[in-house]
């Protein structure tokens, strides 16, 4: 049945997404356009992702049921642990999925952009298990932010290239990533992080994070007796573990998706990367979705101390979502994210990353019915974040 | 018919196109750019709409773009600074620009003003064929602007021929698979791919762009097709010499050889 959460055949969720892409880009996403489906459906491929997932990635992740967290906020609060994974977050789901397609198209060279350093650490892993050549593209800022990161890169082999162009974060990245497949049209496969880009990257990253929801469905069953929840949680930057999360829920009225944006010092303090509220309707990336932009449609520079949602654009089943009132958006700012992560790790023992700690924050900004079920997507671990959250709280 | 169109009427060989970004190096170069390089005798001039994002654009380009949004150039800034162009210059004039700038400047709003200016013609190189076909070429028309859709060496033979029936002005043959800005030579396995799309589309006035930087260059793409277009050669060019009149006029006379 289709759905209306679903891509058209022009690669639309409602009036977001399609392919607005430079004709020097078209054979590329003409390929992959064509492709997708067919290959990610064989059944050899299904068999290597599988496979891979479970006993390379550790999946199906555990649901964890959250007890301290639940006294405290007085709900059944499940936390579907993506940070337990091989590299430490969703990221890797995605990247296996994509690697496996490259190598179904015969190419030789693997290009990624990354902000936090996991999508570009998932890749670089990949890359090194299939003996592919990979380069990474980091905003210059991130590459100083996310330290370990860039070495556990290297350590895998990968090359890390800075972007030294416009704010030297997540979206620079992603331009030198874009220019560097156009420049390399022949053997190269862009390996893109999030629900972001021109069709059919949205959906195809989707899919493969769709892995999240699916293992919920069940494990919720086993759990709780019911195989949904009553709401959904999880950090938005492109939105690739949102989408994951809230994947085989999207028909089910009965599930409602919080998504949390990060708002850096405040909506209103000119830095910040609340994208749904500062954002209207644009083209970043390919895509036509919602991103934050000047009159002159000019690209603002975001900001957030989360370099993983440190983009000023969203998914474009993200922009439908919330065009569509599917979807509810809170704004998180760094020190309500810092307070989250502090407050999860206390009660929990749980240290998340810091993309993370925003979807936490909703939990003190929603009105949580008593004893309903909440699941929150615990996207990555905070290894990478602990300069951060050192010098802020003083360790 | 568009001014761009009439060239294309009556010139059919050595057609050179000059293209550099609004507002840079000066937020006002481009009334002193144009019309010197309009007197040196340019057929055509591509004012880039500098844009924060340029994906399809190289170094050069980017660094201009970047100068000229920092001396606060904007678009309805660029209609004023061309409607103030066009009380003394009469040259084919095309603005090249990302889709999302003329969405948010209002599509429409965009059209009358560009066309109300003194615009000929449109690049866009995100906006997708079918988009224009389905939901913008009869706004084109009306305000008879012209729009010119890229082809390169990858683009399938039905597409070239889809691309060139919906150029309007001229279809814009890129050299080579990359973006702007590289320097390499026009190579003989580059012919065949010129030929092709002579063959494809016989009927559309064709230029080729991307890397074109001296008079060899220059000679050898233009012999391919109707005429060139220079970019980032002609930008490093005018960062390089004092005086952007006596800069543009120095270049073009390089390129011509005169
Ligand atoms: C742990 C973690 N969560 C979330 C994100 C944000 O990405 P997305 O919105 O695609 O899930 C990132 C990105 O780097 C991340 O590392």
């Amino acid at each position: 049945m289709a759905s209306k959460y679903t891509i058209d055949e022009n690669g639309f969720y409602g009036k977001f997404g399609g392919a607005y892409i430079p004709e020097m880009l078209h054979h590329n996403i003409d390929e992959l356009q064509k492709n997708y489906v067919r290959i990610s459906n064989s059944e050899s491929f299904k068999k290597d992702f599988d496979q891979l997932l479970k006993d390379y990635v550790g999946r199906p992740s555990p649901l964890y049921f959250a007890e301290n967290l639940s006294k405290k906020y007085n709900a059944n609060i499940y936390l579907k642990r993506e940070d337990l994974n091989h590299t430490g977050s969703h990221k890797i789901n995605n990247t296996i999925g994509q690697i496996l397609l490259a190598k179904e198209l015969n190419k030789k060279r693997i290009i990624a952009e990354t902000g936090a350093g996991q999508h570009g650490v998932a890749t670089a892993t990949v890359c090194a298990l299939m003996g592919i050549d990979c380069i990474v593209y980091m905003g210059a800022i991130d590459i100083e932010r996310q330290a370990a990161n860039v070495s556990r890169m290297k350590m895998l082999g990968a090359e890390v290239r800075p972007a030294l162009s416009g704010s030297q974060t997540l979206k620079d990245a992603t331009n030198e990533a874009i220019r560097d497949w156009i420049n390399n049209p022949e053997d190269t496969h862009y390996i893109i992080g999030s629900v972001v880009g021109p069709h059919p990257y949205p959906d195809m990253v989707a899919k493969f994070q769709s892995v999240i929801s699916a293992e919920m469905k069940i494990q919720l069953e086993e759990q709780t007796g019911r195989n949904y929840p009553d709401y959904i949680l999880a950090c938005v930057g492109g939105g690739s573990n949102a989408a994951g999360a809230f994947y085989h829920f999207l028909n089910n009225a009965d599930v409602q998706f919080y998504l949390a944006e990060a708002a850096g010092k405040g909506i209103d303090t000119g830095h910040s990367a609340a994208t749904s509220i500062l954002g209207s309707e644009g083209i970043i990336h390919g895509a036509r979705t919602l991103l934050m932009q000047t009159e002159d449609g000019q690209i603002i520079e975001p900001y957030s101390i989360s370099a993983g949602l440190d983009y000023p654009g969203i998914g474009p089943l993200h922009a439908h979502l919330i065009d569509s009132n599917r979807a509810e958006v809170f704004p998180v700012t760094d020190e309500e994210a810092l307070d989250a992560a502090l407050m999860l790790t206390r009660t929990e023992g749980i240290i998340p990353a810091l993309e993370t700690a925003h979807a936490f924050s909703i939990l003190d900004k929603m009105d949580i019915e008593p004893k309903s079920i909440v699941v929150v997507n615990v996207s990555g671990r905070g290894d990478k974040d602990l300069p951060t959250y050192k010098s802020h709280f003083n360790f | 018919m568009n001014r761009i169109q009439a060239l294309f009427k009556k010139k059919k060989e050595s057609v050179l196109n000059i293209y550099f970004t609004a507002g840079h190096p000066r937020l006002d170069s481009l009334l002193e750019i144009v019309p010197a390089l309009y007197e040196a005798g340019v057929d055509l001039v591509e004012i880039g709409m500098p844009y924060s994002d340029p994906l399809a654009d190289g170094e050069t380009i980017q660094a201009s773009s970047k100068i000229a949004l920092k001396n606060g150039m904007h678009l309805s800034l660029l209609f004023e600074q061309i409607t103030q162009l066009r009380e003394t210059c009469d040259i084919p004039l095309i603005l090249m620009g990302y889709y999302n700038q003329l969405i948010q400047y209002g599509i429409e709003k965009f059209f009358m003003d560009a066309s109300a200016a003194g615009v000929d013609g449109l690049i866009i190189p995100d906006l997708p064929l079918d988009e224009y076909a389905s939901q913008l070429k009869n706004q084109f028309e009306k305000y008879n602007l012209g729009i010119s859709f890229l082809v390169t060496p990858k683009t399938s033979d039905a597409r070239i021929r889809e691309a060139a029936e919906l150029s309007s002005d001229f279809l814009y043959i890129i050299s080579s698979s990359s973006i702007t800005g590289s320097k390499s030579d026009i190579e003989d396995t580059q012919l065949s791919y010129f030929k092709r799309v002579e063959e494809l589309a016989p009927d559309t006035p064709r230029l080729i762009g991307f890397g074109i930087h001296d008079k060899a260059s220059f000679d050898k793409a233009a012999a391919q097709a109707n005429g060139a277009i220079i970019g980032s050669a002609f930008i490093r060019h005018l960062d390089s010499i004092h005086g952007l009149a006596e800069a543009s006029k120095t270049f073009v006379q390089n390129i011509k050889g005169v």
